[in-house]
């Protein structure tokens, strides 16, 4: 016997090119039922995994990039506000000084008035109680003088009025010369 | 085959070494009279494979994290293999989105039931049955049509039998080849380099298996015994290589599934 006469007896019993119909039929069906599960159940869950992993990251990145450009424009603000903070302290030091200065002046002016005003006041003043002196003074040495004249001249010059018109020449007579020496 | 190379061996009494008919288990309800013909072990694998691919897959994604667990990071990773490595590379952004869960189910049904060839007692890859390649060759073949169909009418087969850019005196012989090596080859191709290169392994296997079994027990010569072991050996490599296949043909077709369909879709732009 030679081997092509096996190959034809192997090929007889069975030859592996020829299908099971069973085997067709089945893995057909399964795979049918395979694919199936796969369209309905098991592809779009791992779709959607996929794509939440996408989103949860992407939404993570930016989220990321939310907080730092938050943080920056935060950092920008701060700096900006201190910025015009300083200017505005420095500002209101600048105006504190020159107010300052405009109220020491003020208060000079103020003072220098008053002063100015109770000066005269005070002026005024004495020169009304030297009148009032004078005039207090006058009588007094008047009636002095009359009651010191009296005395002298006993009761011969008793006569009020004309006491009083000699009071009045010699008193008169007094300032005329008086004046007379100040001129000089 | 490497089995009917060594006919003059069972005419002794000696090593008779596995042949294909080994690759069909006895029949589980043999409604079918023929051996090898009924339901058998091989058809509850394609079920068991069905099971257990919507049983990790659906457990993995139960409770989507945002970081994922290993369960998780697993299945999606194999995932995004299928869609962004074969369906978006392939397909084009444009266009993949519908096909994801057609290569997804191609490509994870050919690659459990090939890797049952690796796991002990199971032992078997499924589409080492022609009739299982030929089922899953059949529904592609079918899906290119039909997106071909969809895509351009009727003018499909014509886009597909005339390639553009081909001097008119050419086309006599363009058209026959054209149609001969999209509508006919095509389809036997995808099945079969998946069909014979999962059954070449299997053979293997078997073949290493019966091989260093005789060896070791029928023989009483020491030397052939260490043979024996040996070749047990050199059949761990060849497991690693054949688990290196089963990957890489299950990667094939998912592939060649994509590039078929991106062909369809895009008919008229070759």
């Amino acid at each position: 016997m030679n081997s092509t006469d096996f190959i034809l007896a192997a090929g007889e019993s069975v030859n592996p090119l020829l299908p099971n119909p069973w085997e067709i039929l089945v893995t057909g069906v399964g795979f049918a039922l395979l694919l199936f599960i796969v369209v309905k159940v098991i592809a779009p869950k791992f779709e959607q995994s996929y794509e939440d992993r996408v989103t949860a990251i992407e939404g993570g990145l930016e989220k990321a990039e939310a907080a730092q450009k938050e943080a920056e424009e935060t950092l920008a603000q701060y700096k900006a506000q201190l910025l015009e903070a300083r200017t505005e302290a420095n500002r209101i030091r600048e105006e504190a000084r020159s107010e300052g200065a405009q109220i020491l002046a003020d208060l000079k002016t103020k003072a220098g008035d008053e002063a100015a005003r109770i000066t005269e006041q005070a002026h005024r003043q004495i020169d009304a109680e030297r009148s009032a002196a004078l005039a207090s003074l006058r009588s007094d040495v008047g009636t002095l003088a009359t009651e010191l004249a009296s005395k002298i001249v006993d009761e011969a010059l008793q006569d009020d009025a004309r006491a009083q018109r000699v009071v009045d020449k010699f008193l008169n007579d007094l300032e005329a010369q008086q004046n007379a020496g100040a001129s000089n | 085959m490497i089995a009917f190379a060594l006919p003059m061996a069972s005419e002794e009494g000696g090593f008779v070494p596995p042949t294909v008919s080994d690759t069909h288990l006895p029949d589980l309800f043999p409604w079918m009279a023929e051996y090898g013909t009924g339901f058998g072990k091989q058809m509850l694998m394609i079920v068991l494979s069905i099971v257990l691919i919507t049983w990790f897959f659906t457990a993995a994604i139960k409770n989507p994290k945002l970081v994922p667990g290993k369960m998780q990071f697993l299945a999606e990773s194999g995932y995004a293999f299928v869609r962004n490595g074969i369906g978006r590379d392939i397909i084009g952004e444009k266009n993949f989105r519908p096909w994801i869960p057609l290569l997804f189910a191609t490509f994870f049904f050919i690659l459990l039931n090939n890797l049952f060839g690796a796991i002990p007692f199971l032992q078997l890859p499924s589409f080492s049955h022609a009739g299982s390649a030929y089922a899953m060759a059949i529904i592609i073949y079918g899906t290119w049509i039909a997106v071909g169909l969809k895509n351009h009418g009727i003018k499909f087969f014509k886009l597909m039998v005339m390639p553009s850019g081909v001097p008119g005196w050419i086309m006599p012989l363009m058209i026959p080849l054209e149609f001969i090596s999209n509508f006919i080859v095509r389809p036997l191709t995808h099945s079969l380099r998946l069909m014979a290169t999962m059954l070449a392994g299997h053979m293997i296997v078997m073949l290493a298996a019966a091989g260093a079994r005789y060896l070791i027990v029928m023989q009483e010569n020491l030397a052939m015994n260490g043979l024996g072991v040996l070749v047990i050996v050199g059949s761990v490599a060849m497991y690693f290589l054949e688990l290196l296949i089963m990957v890489l043909q299950a990667f094939v077709f998912a592939l060649l599934t994509a590039i078929y369909i991106q062909g369809a879709i895009e008919a008229d732009a070759h």
